[in-house]
């Protein structure tokens, strides 16, 4: 039986997204809920079927207990397939050891085996830490006219955050000329988005031999793709200009959500024709009570809403009481915020409790010294006593009792 | 009772005449209710939930949406290697062809019945909004020794010509049917009858060789004293579909957190996911007592209504006591009132529509008003 794909992805799930603190305790960053009923993942896996990519490996490691539950066996997003599918590949023991994932190019020449299976002209890297819709059969289009190695996604970004990015100087004719890691004063606004297509024959051999350097950290970015550059392979720019946004921070996280409720930020998620797929919950459409007021946001099914809402996004199965406000906020499944609580600029995760009178977070506008303000976060299952107060950029992991 | 030892075999088209307007595009157990679901989901969850792996569905008119909703039965977890969903169409041998009746229908699937081997079968009809327990059906039918239960409710009887109404003597044995019998205070049959499959076989047979024709009098009633027919009450959120007006008083009765809760709450009811996005709210919208789906774009007012998946609420629109079902267009200052509208129907801006609670106004799919 001929197994041959002429392009699969691998999708780097491992990472434990620290900088997202207590919302990445006991699940991968790719797992972290989004936008009302998302997970992050789900863009990549969405944008892999609806680009035709029907054979994706999950390269999993830090936590994969709740990711590895999600992705099933991939029916959510018609990646069960007799011929491919999705793969969940996590470390194994092998005979010369047992090793955990050492850096991004490690992970992917740990799994050469399940990549030969195919045995693809192209293998698409990409990781689970990014928001957006692109179509990456057009990426490897581009990949096979440049007739290129290593082709890496790039979006121009705006010059002052230009230094937070690993960034690219490109020739007319698309290639790179220089690479420039998270540079003080850039020299270039074309950041790479973390996405490469390789062609497979090359990429394996330079995983081997990365694999046999003791020096090497076993990057893609630090050490594989600067090597290929040195040697002269042909390395090209793919210019990428929808929304994306790295979701790796408290801030870039509510942020990401709240873009949703922005008309004027190029994500959307309605449009049949790119649909993003994930596990739905099963669960009746939500009720918005008598004297709820729900205004510019995002509610998920299941809600029972009561109180008021502004500017927020609710997942599936949140109820608000009546009198309870939610302004600026993200809160996660099967939360509860009972009559009286106010939650404002926070990251609610999921089945948390807040009871009557509690607040959680503060508006910036209200504070004195602004240095002091930042998103307040409230981990799974917390229970946030009567009257308590949340203070902003707090981060609650246990129970906080009445004050 | 194992509840893989019961083949269910479900009429998704009888009744079809009490929602005229919307079963002359779908089948009566494909008529969208509740915001996200079709009435069967009620139906094929309850199967499912209980243990049930394989069920027959014996279709007959206007199939075409029923079959695209239900597809492969995965949402319900009813794909299967072994039993899973089987749409049952009309099959024109010499004697069949479309059925008229329940005993027409079983005979004309009699060899599907006879191929499976599970041991009991559990009918039921498309037009019932209910989530029962099966299980606990199953066990009584076994705890009573009967030959056949039936399902009933107790309550006002629906107005369903030919609905049939049950008396019982203590132990709850049935003693008399009497078939179309109103009344504000009786147990009526839900239509939900399980017996042996064994059984249920020899009484089509017999029937059929005599040229009976109705399976309630010539079958049910006719046998009374002979076999033991039990009758069985489900509780909980039950909802007969009988009417263009119990359907819109089964849909508002949603807005009812009680009702929301016994008809959700004790068992999931799966339905085909459609992976929409949830409901945006925008910056004018002033939604309240209403049941609001995923994919809904709200910027108007609506009050006491049920929005299914994808409906759009234009600026300064007022949507009151309405049933908007699926990709339902409402334009800038649309007034609607007691309103439902069929799927994908778009309403031009500044129209006013209203009806009556009584006689809500029913606008066919895909009209453009």
């Amino acid at each position: 039986m001929s197994r041959k794909q002429e392009s699969i992805a691998m999708l780097l799930a491992g990472g434990q997204g620290s900088r997202l603190g207590i919302l990445t305790k006991n699940i991968a960053k790719p797992a972290v809920p989004y936008g009302g009923k998302y997970r992050i993942i789900d863009f990549p896996l969405s944008n892999c079927v609806n680009s035709g990519i029907y054979t994706v490996g999950v390269l999993t490691q830090y936590q994969p207990l709740e990711l590895n539950d999600y992705i099933g066996n991939g029916q959510a997003w018609d990646l069960d397939r007799a011929n491919g599918g999705v793969h969940i590949l996590s470390p194994y023991q092998q005979i010369e050891g047992t090793e955990w994932y050492k850096g991004t190019a490690n992970a992917i020449y740990q799994n050469i085996n399940f990549i030969d299976r195919y045995d693809p002209e192209y293998v698409l890297i990409l990781s689970g830490d990014h928001i957006y819709k692109m179509d990456y059969s057009k990426m490897i289009s581009y990949h096979k006219e440049k007739n290129a190695d290593c082709t890496i996604a790039m979006l121009e970004v705006p010059w002052e955050e230009a230094p937070r990015f690993g960034l690219m100087l490109v020739n007319d004719d698309g290639s790179i000329s220089e690479f420039e890691e998270k540079p003080e004063s850039p020299r270039s606004n074309k950041a790479s988005m973390g996405v490469y297509v390789f062609s497979w024959k090359k990429l394996r051999q330079y995983l081997s031999d990365d694999e046999a350097d003791p020096d090497s950290s076993n990057d893609f970015g630090h050490d594989v793709i600067p090597k290929m550059h040195e040697n002269g392979e042909r390395l090209f720019a793919y210019a990428f200009d929808g929304y994306w946004k790295d979701v790796g921070t408290i801030d870039s996280l509510w942020e990401a959500n709240l873009d949703l409720l922005n008309p004027k930020v190029d994500l959307d998620l309605t449009d049949p024709g790119w649909k993003i797929y994930s596990k739905n919950p099963v669960t009746c459409p939500h009720y918005a009570a008598d004297g709820a007021k729900i205004q510019n946001s995002m509610v998920a099914e299941g809600c029972e809403i009561a109180g008021e809402i502004d500017f927020s996004v609710l997942f599936a199965n949140v109820k608000v009481e009546k009198g309870a406000v939610v302004r600026d906020s993200i809160i996660m499944p099967n939360s509860v915020i009972r009559s009286g609580a106010v939650v404002q600029y926070a990251i609610v995760a999921e089945d948390v409790e807040i009871e009557s009178g509690a607040t959680v977070g503060r508006r910036p506008e209200s504070m004195q010294n602004i240095d002091e303000w930042g998103v307040s976060v409230v981990g799974a299952g917390v229970r946030i006593g009567k009257d308590t107060v949340v203070p902003p950029k707090a981060m609650i992991d246990t129970d906080i009792g009445e004050a | 009772m194992r509840a893989n030892n019961v083949l269910g075999l479900v009429f998704p088209n009888t009744y079809d005449s009490c929602l005229k307007d919307m079963t002359s595009v779908r089948a009566m157990a494909s008529v969208p209710f509740g915001g996200r679901y079709r009435i069967i989901d009620f139906l094929l969850s309850a199967m499912a939930n209980c243990g049930m792996s394989k069920i027959g569905i014996i279709t007959k008119s206007n199939y075409q949406s029923l079959m695209d909703h239900i597809g492969s039965g995965r949402s319900w977890d009813l794909a299967r290697k072994k039993g899973g969903v089987f749409i049952l169409p009309p099959f024109n041998s010499t004697n069949t062809g479309i059925y008229n009746g329940k005993i027409e229908a079983i005979s004309g699937v009699l060899n599907f019945l006879d191929h499976n081997n599970e041991e009991y079968v559990l009918m039921a009809d498309g037009n019932t909004v209910a989530s029962p327990d099966f299980s606990a059906m199953f066990a009584y039918h076994e705890q009573k020794g009967a030959d056949i239960t039936i399902a009933c409710a107790h309550g006002r009887t629906p107005e369903t010509d030919g609905a049939n109404v049950f008396d019982f003597d203590e132990d709850g044995r049935i003693t008399s049917i009497i078939r179309g019998g109103v009344s504000s205070s009786a147990d009526y049959s839900l239509g939900f009858i399980l017996m042996r499959k064994s059984l249920l076989e020899l009484l089509i047979r017999e029937a059929v060789s005599q040229s009976m024709r109705s399976f309630t009098e010539d079958i049910l009633r006719r046998n009374l004293s002979h076999l033991k027919i039990y009758g069985y009450r489900l509780g909980g959120f039950i909802r007969v579909l009988d009417s263009i007006g119990s359907y819109f008083e089964a849909n508002m009765a949603l807005l009812d957190s009680e009702n929301r809760r016994e008809l959700f709450s004790s068992q999931p009811v799966y339905t085909k996911v459609k992976d929409d996005v949830p409901a945006i709210y925008g910056l004018d919208s002033d939604v309240s007592n209403s049941l609001i789906a995923d994919g809904c774009v709200i910027e108007g007012k609506v009050i006491n209504s049920v929005l299914f998946r994808g409906v759009h609420i234009g600026k300064g629109a007022v949507v009151r006591n309405c049933i908007l079902m699926q990709n339902t267009f409402v334009s800038d200052r649309d007034e609607l009132n007691c309103v439902i509208a069929d799927k994908s129907v778009i309403i031009k801006p500044k129209k006013t529509l209203s009806g009556d609670k009584n006689f809500p106004l029913y606008i066919g799919k895909e009209t453009v008003i």
